[in-house]
């Protein structure tokens, strides 16, 4: 019986980690059903940009109220996380404070574990007045309904109950309390304590270690189901970021080959293939559903913060159009999910269900409000490519479905006639000098 | 009818074999729009007074295919694109010079891929080149010292290819008063007209983005505002006039500044 707490422990640990792995493993699956690219390229400079961008937080002081309340918030979770490792040997051991033999070091290091819970409780708090009393706009678009606004709200109040724990269980550790080192914020707790008996107080103190360390693994397995991914993914999506300058928008291999084909006088394009080749199946181009995607894309959904940055700037959204960079991060990972589980129900073999991306969940009306502006990328703090998906959809449109809005046909027609997106003569092109 | 303009062509270059210095590739914005036709005639008044060995393409140029990528139509940029490689390979350029960012971003960034690899310039570099290397003086006291100017980043210009000193640097130079929007450089405000939009009517919304940018620029109360792409030029000009302010404020290429200011 003695050893019951250890076992449960162990147990409860298990089945976290257990979980979290498993979706984990999904959540690498679900990525990979995106095209390949190839970005193997550059791995110092995106090395760099994942130690500016992910672990610096660069962008994320460019709103300097949100972005040092969110620096604090990050650092804290971080550093008081290498407090769970002592949680986790005193549960699997049976031990109490393990490390506090190593002395006033140990005191120094909880007393900044203290400090920094108080502070990520009071940025959390910030936090949800931002969202909940003063209404920022970018919390309340249109997209933000039922699920992105709780998960946002949930997560907030999940960290507010993770530091009260924290600060709790010192409080009501009398053995801690009477070392008196590194209780610099729980010595004010404390006296609220002050009359319970030794064995309500060790029950308060177990109570908050189980609690702490439970709705740590609870906490561990919300990821998968919130934007609170981005704490893990913003790491691998801002090292895989573009590097390129923005403009530049990625060339179709596929249209270059039937381009250069077409252009090459040596080659007969009715030529029947070689014998033993395949003939070619026509790649598809542009996206109509995630698998058109690549991998980049997919991930970049995953890692979105929801936080609406890309979509307070985007000139299309602020003008009142449907668009919104930001549901277009939101739709692509709604819809890979549900590609997920479609895959999972199936026994591993993707069973068409008559939806896609394009028209379900993503409309052509928000696609051709874009003016490829890159507003959304430049505000974006974790490197996150909206643009790159528009434009893919945009392709699919034109390219499989010739259905471009008419206005933009006949200027397509244009180009291809006189090499001009207006009527004129291709022979008038120097009139200029004289006029 | 004004001036005359010294234009060389290419074809006329190669028949006298002769390489210019830089290849001035103007447009199609620069080539057939009215407004643009200024700014590619104030550019070459610029160069023709700085003694700059350019040619254009002329009848020969054809568009880019910027839009046409844009809006989707990956196959017909491509097109577009191999055909002006072709031409360009065939003269040997190595130096392009445009007065639009639309052409700079995709001569410079996409082009590459298919086989056309140039040095390319906007035209605001290059200009700030030759003050730099003194081939171009410029009078301090001109018709512009101490004009409040506001300058608007064209997208395709700032944001996307990180050039954001150029234009301001030769705005310094004419001793002009320049004033920044609230949002600039990073954080500017597209005009409305990239990604195809010039060529169709928007969305369904309650503002037009011309408008909205131009009520951006009117904050800062200018006497002018500067941009340095043709189609940005149209869309201010459109929102000054909705705004009714187009009988005191104008809306400016930076090339056309320098020009104007040196009585060019
Ligand atoms: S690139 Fe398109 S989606 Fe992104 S901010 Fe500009 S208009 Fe909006
Ligand atoms: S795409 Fe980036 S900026 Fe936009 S909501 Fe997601 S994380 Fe925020």
């Amino acid at each position: 019986m003695e050893y019951l707490p250890n076992i449960l422990f162990a147990v409860i640990l298990a089945a976290g980690i257990g979980y979290f792995a498993k979706n984990v493993k999904k959540l690498i699956r679900n990525i990979k059903l995106g095209r390949d690219v190839d970005l193997s390229d550059n791995k110092s400079e995106r090395f760099k940009s994942m130690a500016m961008i992910a672990l610096g937080q660069s962008k994320m002081v460019r709103r300097p109220v949100a972005g040092i309340l969110h620096i604090i918030v990050y650092l804290g979770f971080i550093i008081i996380n290498i407090e769970v490792l002592e949680i986790i040997i005193d549960g699997l051991f049976g031990t109490h404070r393990i490390f506090s033999g190593i002395g006033a070091t140990y005191g120094f290091l909880i007393g900044a574990f203290e400090v920094l819970a108080l502070l990520v409780f009071v940025s959390v708090i910030v936090f949800w007045i931002r969202r909940n009393i003063i209404k920022l706009k970018r919390f309340w678009k249109a997209e933000m309904t039922s699920w992105p606004k709780n998960d946002g709200n949930f997560i907030l109040y999940f960290e507010m109950v993770l530091m009260t724990l924290f600060l709790v269980m010192n409080a009501a550790d009398v053995h801690f309390q009477a070392m008196n080192s590194g209780n610099v914020i729980s010595q004010f707790i404390a006296p609220w304590f002050g009359g319970f008996s030794e064995g309500t107080l060790h029950f308060i103190e177990r109570g908050a270690w189980w609690f702490h360390i439970v709705g740590i693994l609870v906490f561990l397995n919300y990821l998968y189901f919130s934007k609170h991914l981005h704490i893990l993914l913003a790491f691998p999506n801002t090292y895989y970021g573009k590097l390129a300058p923005k403009g530049q928008f990625n060339n179709l291999e596929s249209v270059t080959n039937e381009v250069k084909m077409m252009m090459d006088p040596n080659i007969d394009p009715f030529a029947a293939p070689a014998e033993g080749t395949e003939p070619a199946m026509p790649e598809k181009f542009g996206a109509s559903d995630v698998q058109d995607l690549s991998w980049v894309q997919l991930l970049n959904a995953y890692t979105c913060t929801e936080c609406g940055r890309c979509t307070s700037e985007c000139p299309a959204n602020l003008t009142g159009k449907k668009l919104s960079p930001r549901k277009i991060m939101m739709d692509t990972r709604d819809r890979l999910e549900e590609v997920g589980k479609n895959i999972d129900a199936n026994n591993g073999e993707f069973k068409a269900d008559g939806k896609q991306l394009l028209g379900d969940y993503i409309s052509t009306e928000e696609l051709w409000a874009c003016t490829t502006c890159n507003a959304c990328v430049e505000a974006c703090p974790v490197s996150i490519d909206p643009l790159s998906i528009i434009l893919e959809m945009r392709r699919y449109l034109v390219m499989e479905q010739s259905a471009a809005p008419t206005e933009l046909n006949n200027m397509m027609t244009n180009i291809e006639n006189n090499g001009a997106p207006w009527p004129y003569s291709q022979m008038d092109r120097l009139n200029w000098k004289d006029e | 009818m004004s001036e005359v303009l010294k234009v060389p062509s290419m074809a006329e270059c190669m028949a006298e074999g002769r390489q210019p210095e830089i290849l001035f590739w103007v447009g199609s914005a620069g080539s057939y729009d009215d407004r643009a036709k200024k700014i590619t005639r104030a550019f070459v008044k610029i160069l023709n007074k700085a003694n700059v060995d350019f040619a254009v393409l002329g009848t020969e140029e054809s568009c880019t295919g910027d839009v046409a990528k844009r809006a989707g139509n990956e196959f017909l940029f491509q097109m577009q694109a191999v055909t002006n490689i072709e031409i360009l390979n065939a003269y040997d350029i190595k130096r392009i010079v445009t007065a639009c960012p639309h052409s700079y971003n995709t001569l410079k960034n996409e082009y590459p891929q298919l086989g056309g690899h140039y040095q390319v310039q906007h035209h605001t570099q290059f200009i700030d080149e030759l003050i730099q290397s003194g081939r171009l003086k410029l009078e301090r006291e001109n018709t512009f010292k101490g004009k409040r100017i506001t300058f608007h980043d064209p997208c395709y210009l700032g944001r996307a290819n990180d050039v954001y000193e150029a234009p301001r640097a030769l705005l310094q130079t004419l001793g002009v008063e320049l004033v920044e929007m609230k949002r600039h450089k990073k954080t500017a405000l597209c005009c409305g007209a990239g990604g195809a939009q010039m060529f169709k009517e928007p969305e369904k919304g309650d503002k037009d983005i011309n408008v909205l940018r131009t009520e951006d620029a009117l904050e800062t109360n200018p006497d002018i505002i500067a941009t340095g792409c043709p189609y940005c030029n149209t869309m201010m000009t459109d929102g000054v006039k909705v705004k009714e302010k187009d009988a005191d404020i104008s809306v400016l290429d930076v090339a056309e500044l320098i020009a104007n200011a040196q009585n060019l």
